[in-house]
């Protein structure tokens, strides 16, 4: 362990002997984690960090984690994922001191409202207006897929404020209050059963001034800064080794092997996808530690390409060992959960197969990230783009 | 902390890639595929003296840099992207870390400087693993057969892997023209990377190491890890060559890594490369930091590993087209090196049951 590292774990276990776990609500000691730099530690001092670097992030998250605090990855994915780097990085002090902390303690859980029917891959064509009023902005349009919008407290928002200008020029980030009148929050069932997502209807919503981020016209820019996040996110928090999807896998082999229905071929698939998905954690440690130094590397789409690519074969191989089970659900009743675990993890692998189906779709579709590694990364030349310059009010979309 | 190699072992790197740029490049690798011998000698010394390479696994005291596994993968990497002929994996990956795990630190003293100042030294054996060795020691005599050897007929110092009088495995020292000893080069399907085949018949040897069936085979394991970054460097490499062409090469009027089928299979080998970088890096991290842990962590890289290199070279050649399938381009040394080194220390599935063993995820 590095003299850094080992200062990191030594100021999350002080911090723990001042505020142990127990006495004051979970929020509350988050709260007071905020206040002691030690939520998002390469975070500036005052939003929540120390100015550390982001290497050090791991250590300390397993301090709290194994003195038993409760994790709020899958609860406010968005949130901690997204919304918080983003603000970070383009929001005003203004906006940094009014978000930030709510966001961390779960007082406020956040969604993102970026797609549209018409607008998925091709993000920048999306069609919700904002017009210019008094004081700030009238927004009307539909967002879907927005996952968590029920629980929502605040949205990051991305809507069109100059349809003259080409798709990636006229462009405006917002944070929005999802209780604003005209919000209108619809539950969208997913093939598991379950809405986990939503439809999102935004009729004349007013949103002021100061909920502007970044430059009006320079949304797309910061939804960047987003979407890099997400891919990071999406690509898996830095777990144990073992742990997670491929930790279930290998608790159905045993069970399969101990009832004789698995030999040697079952055992080398096995490994085959432990390894993938252990070369993807590592990876996805390594994009963390790049994008949080702000030299985002390809490590980021790496890591949410291969996620997906792994998380979805390694649960669909559970399936198969699973036998006769695989037959069998546990329960489609419709219900809202409350929290998003994207990489499966609940138990039931049929459950977590279902889900692993959305991962090669949910922060940008597999073959989108293989167009993203291969133009940014590798330099290949782009595809013929004839929408790239024209107008977006006319440009052909669905 | 991150487990990827610090800013010595990077500034290492520059030197080695311009070093190897200047001496080390493709007219001279074909030359050296004519010669009888597996490498240059004069390019062995200079890189040894001017960059220490044959000293990085020797401790200081002995004239030595001992710079640790997470160097060491680096150095391999670059000279797997070079495809570059040299005893390198032999020397440093296999009889050094023989040396080191085995013999006590007066007997191994010689040795260590004998290779940091530029000595070709390789370990023989017969059979899967040293510490099952068929070679036999009988009396002070070895006899018996290792029929893969790495550069055997280039090594000065010759290490053997025998049993003891029908006991435990020891290391032993042989002259290589000793009288009973035959060396007879091999026609290797990887021709940039020499083996021969060893006779031994009652040939003299000194005993180095008694007992050291579990030190030899952690040498392996050492060596495995270490060939694994050599070919993260091939797989890198071809990486290169393939996004190179697909960018210059225009077909039906464009650049043909415009089209999406060309484009995602290099998105493809980019995340195998990767890949296989964390895993690498990672593993020498933790073999540093405890060498106990070498032996999983070879097995668990080796498999994702070769068969990511042997990918790549293969995604490789399909993307020059018929280029890529001659003799004249260098796609095919690369696919050589890839499939040779899949099947150098044991096959992808023997170390991922292996793996599976030592998880515990197999009981
Ligand atoms: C579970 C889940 C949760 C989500 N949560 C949110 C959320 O909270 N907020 C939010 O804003 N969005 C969310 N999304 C939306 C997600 O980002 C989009 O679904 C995704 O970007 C794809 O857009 P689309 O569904 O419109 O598909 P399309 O873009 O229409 O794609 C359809 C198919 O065409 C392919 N395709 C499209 N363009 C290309 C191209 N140029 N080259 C090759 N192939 C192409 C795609 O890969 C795909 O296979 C969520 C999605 C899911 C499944």
């Amino acid at each position: 362990m590095s003299r850094a590292t080992e200062a990191a774990t030594e100021a999350a276990e002080a911090f723990l002997g001042e505020h142990p776990v127990g006495p004051t609500s979970d929020q509350e000691q988050r709260g007071a984690r905020f206040d002691a730099g030690l939520a998002i530690v390469h975070f500036d001092t005052g939003s929540g960090g120390r100015g550390w670097d982001a290497g050090e992030q791991p250590a300390v998250d397993e301090v709290f984690l194994r003195a038993g605090c409760p994790d709020w990855s899958a609860r406010n994915v968005i949130g901690l994922g997204m919304a918080a780097p983003t603000i970070h990085a383009h929001g005003t002090e203004q906006q940094r001191r009014r978000h930030l902390r709510p966001l961390f303690t779960g007082e406020d859980i956040w969604c993102q409202l970026f797609s549209e029917p018409g607008a998925g891959s091709d993000l920048a064509a999306l069609a919700t207006r904002a017009v210019r009023v008094e004081g700030g902005w009238r927004v009307s349009g539909q967002k879907v897929w927005t996952t968590l919008a029920h629980v929502a407290r605040w949205g990051l928002l991305l809507a069109r404020t100059d349809p003259e200008q080409p798709k990636h020029r006229g462009l405006t980030y917002f944070v929005l209050d999802m209780r604003s009148a005209g919000v209108d929050v619809r539950p969208l069932r997913q093939l598991t059963g379950e809405a986990e997502f939503n439809e999102v209807y935004l009729d004349d919503v007013f949103v002021p001034d100061d909920a502007v981020l970044g430059e009006v016209g320079g949304g797309w820019q910061v939804a960047m800064t987003t979407l890099m996040n997400e891919r990071v996110s999406l690509g898996g928090r830095p777990a144990e080794r073992g742990s997670g999807a491929v930790g279930q896998l290998v608790a159905v082999l045993r069970q399969a092997r101990a009832a004789g229905r698995a030999g040697d071929a079952e055992l080398d698939r096995v490994m085959r996808l432990w390894a993938r998905a252990e070369a993807a954690r590592l990876t996805n440690i390594r994009a963390g530690e790049q994008l949080r130094r702000g030299t985002p590397g390809p490590e980021g789409s790496i890591a949410k390409l291969q996620m997906a690519e792994s998380n979805n074969p390694v649960y669909d191989h559970s399936m198969e060992l699973l036998g006769t089970q695989a037959l069998l659900y546990r329960d489609y009743t419709e219900t809202r959960p409350d929290f998003a675990a994207v990489h499966g993890g609940s138990g039931d692998v049929r459950y977590d197969y279902l889900r692993s189906l959305a991962n090669s779709i949910e922060g940008g579709t597999s073959e989108v990230l293989r167009t993203v590694l291969g133009e940014r990364v590798l330099g290949l030349p782009p595809e013929p783009r004839p929408d790239k310059d024209t107008p977006w009010a006319s440009l052909r979309r669905s | 902390m991150s487990f990827m190699p610090g800013a010595d072992a990077e500034e290492l790197r520059t030197h080695l890639r311009k070093f190897l740029d200047q001496h080390a490049d493709r007219t001279r690798l074909r030359q050296q595929l004519d010669r009888d011998s597996g490498y240059d000698p004069n390019l062995w010394r200079r890189a040894a003296d001017e960059l220490g390479l044959a000293g990085l696994a020797t401790p200081e005291r002995l004239g030595g840099s001992d710079a640790g596994l997470s160097t060491l993968g680096v150095v391999f990497e670059e000279l797997g992207r070079a495809l570059t002929c040299a005893p390198y994996l032999a020397t440093i990956g296999l009889a050094t870390s023989a040396v080191r795990a085995a013999c006590g630190a007066e007997v191994a003293a010689p040795m260590l400087a004998a290779i940091t100042s530029g000595t070709v030294a390789t370990l023989a054996w017969d059979g899967e693993w040293p510490s099952g060795s068929a070679l036999r020691l009988d009396g002070t005599a070895i006899t018996g057969i290792a029929p893969l050897v790495l550069d055997g007929n280039d090594a000065e110092l010759l290490l053997v892997a025998a049993r003891v009088d029908g006991g435990a495995v020891g290391l032993c020292r042989v002259e290589p023209n000793a009288a009973g000893l035959l060396r007879t080069p091999l026609v290797t399907l990887d021709t940039t990377r020499r083996m021969s085949r060893i006779d031994f018949d009652a040939v003299p040897a000194t005993m180095l190491a008694e007992d050291a069936g579990a030190d030899l085979d952690h040498a392996l394991d050492i060596a495995a890890l270490l060939l694994a970054a050599e070919q993260v460097g091939g797989a890198g490499r071809v990486l290169e060559m393939a996004v190179e062409y697909a960018q210059s090469r225009i077909q039906f009027g464009r650049p043909i890594g415009s089209f999406q089928a060309v484009k995602h299979r290099c998105a493809d080998m980019l995340v195998d490369v990767e890949l296989a970088r964390s895993l690498v890096f990672h593993a020498l991290h933790a073999a540093d930091a405890d060498p106990a842990a070498a032996a999983l962590e070879s097995a668990l890289v080796r498999g994702f590993v070769s068969d990511a290199y042997v990918a790549c070279a293969a995604a490789n050649i399909q993307i020059h087209g018929g280029i890529g399938f001659t003799w004249e381009h260098d796609a095919h040394l690369y696919l050589k090196r890839a499939k040779a080194a899949q099947a150098l220390f044991g096959s992808s599935t023997a170390a991922r049951l292996r793996a599976a063993a030592l998880l515990g995820v197999s009981t």
